[in-house]
């Protein structure tokens, strides 16, 4: 499954109302690890098909959503089920500490 | 079996990867964080020769990963639990617990930064505690910060983030700063940068975000508050060598010592970049082990298989 390019028009039908637990990438272009857990986030959505829903969120264009979940460190990485934070990953982690945090809550 | 397994996918790993690959050898590179490595975070790179407008660290390190690819590099994605020696065959235990053979392995797996350990360090990272000005000095727009440290990581980051933020202390433990002169220079005539020297950080405090630091006079014991509402820490590196302090020889520091083949105390096994003994830490520093390392490598497979 595609990653989903999340904006504030879309957020609350995606990530707030999605009936399965989406893994959120919040990111900037300027910001190395972000651009180089990409395609650990891509891995991890491909092998969560159907499970987990995953989405990126550019910081730089939509900064109200940034704000109003106090992301003030990138990469930073946040579950949410059922329309709420259930977890939050700040910076450039091994791939399995993320995949054990998912398993915990999927 | 490989031929060569390098463990570390930063500039030393990945330029170890293109030499070994591009020799022809069966190569992989395991990487448990993200390929690139410490220079990511670094906004600009302006004395890596070849680019004489300087590059970001990471569209110098997208190059890297994709000239190594280039050559047909394997890379993964884990980590590496223990490495072991069996004279010709040597195995690397990935943190998946697989264990894979090889013929030589190049430990490239590079430092990471020190933490203060403090109260509220911890507590506040991602809330106003950062270890990347690149990454996070935006959202520190128009507010107070404090960056701690006095070494050339601290004053590139600190001079950054002068163009974000309103203001920017740099506090650091000493009377004078380690930073070559050219970046004290241009710190020292930064009208938002203010020198707190003689002064080490006691407490990050804040209640959801980080709203201030504790700081004590070296001298006097005198604490004091400083408000800010981002603390950037650069006090120094650590090598990664915990996983194979049993094996390979390492200096008072935990740094691996080498001979000028990047060979270690082992046959086959070699180490490369920042986690080595080395005078200077660079990205070309790095990348030229990693160059040594895979050709001594390549020469250590020719003379023993």
């Amino acid at each position: 499954m595609a990653e989903v390019q999340l904006t504030q028009s879309n957020w609350e039908d995606e990530v707030l109302n999605s009936n399965i637990p989406v893994l959120v990438d919040f990111w900037a272009p300027w910001c190395g690890p972000c651009r180089m857990v990409a395609p650990v986030v891509a891995e991890i959505a491909n092998e969560y098909e159907g499970k987990l829903k995953v989405g990126r969120l550019n910081t730089d264009e939509e900064p109200e959503i940034a704000v109003r979940y106090g992301i003030m460190s990138i990469p930073t990485l946040m579950i949410f089920k059922n329309g709420e934070v259930v977890d939050q990953i700040i910076g450039a982690v091994p791939k399995e500490y993320i995949v054990e945090k998912l398993e915990q809550i999927l | 079996m490989y031929d060569v397994i390098i463990i570390g996918g930063g500039p030393a790993g990945l330029t170890a990867g293109l030499y070994a690959a591009r020799g022809g050898l069966r190569t992989l590179i395991c990487e448990e964080k993200v390929f690139g490595g410490q220079i990511l975070m670094s906004y600009e790179v302006d004395n890596y020769p070849g680019f004489p407008k300087g590059i970001s660290g990471m569209d110098l390190m997208d190059n890297f990963i994709k000239q190594a690819e280039k050559f047909g590099v394997e890379m993964n994605y884990e980590g590496v639990k223990s490495i072991e020696d069996e004279g010709k065959t040597k195995y690397v235990v990935l943190s998946n617990d697989t264990k894979l053979s090889t013929k030589t392995i190049i430990i490239a797996a590079g430092a990471s930064p020190n933490k203060l350990n403090c109260p509220g360090e911890k507590k506040f990272t991602g809330k106003g505690v950062s270890y990347c000005a690149t990454c996070d000095g935006a959202f520190f727009r128009g507010r107070p910060v404090a960056v701690v440290g006095g070494g050339d990581s601290a004053l590139e980051e600190a001079l950054y983030l002068a163009n974000l933020a309103s203001k920017v202390y740099v506090i650091h433990r000493r009377d004078q700063l380690r930073a070559v002169k050219v970046l004290q220079d241009r710190a020292f005539a930064n009208k938002k940068l203010e020198f707190i020297f003689n002064h080490v950080v006691k407490e990050i405090q804040g209640d959801k975000f980080v709203n201030g630091v504790l700081i004590e006079n070296t001298q006097t014991g005198e604490l004091s508050r400083l408000e800010v509402e981002g603390v950037f820490i650069y006090i120094g590196m650590t090598p990664n060598t915990k996983f194979v302090e049993d094996l390979i020889k390492l200096d008072e520091d935990g740094y691996i010592i080498v001979n000028d083949r990047m060979e270690t105390n082992i046959p086959g096994i070699f180490a490369a970049g920042d986690i080595r003994v080395t005078p200077l830490r660079q990205v070309l520093t790095a990348a030229s082990d990693g160059a040594i390392a895979a050709s001594c490598a390549q020469k250590y497979i020719e003379m023993n298989f």
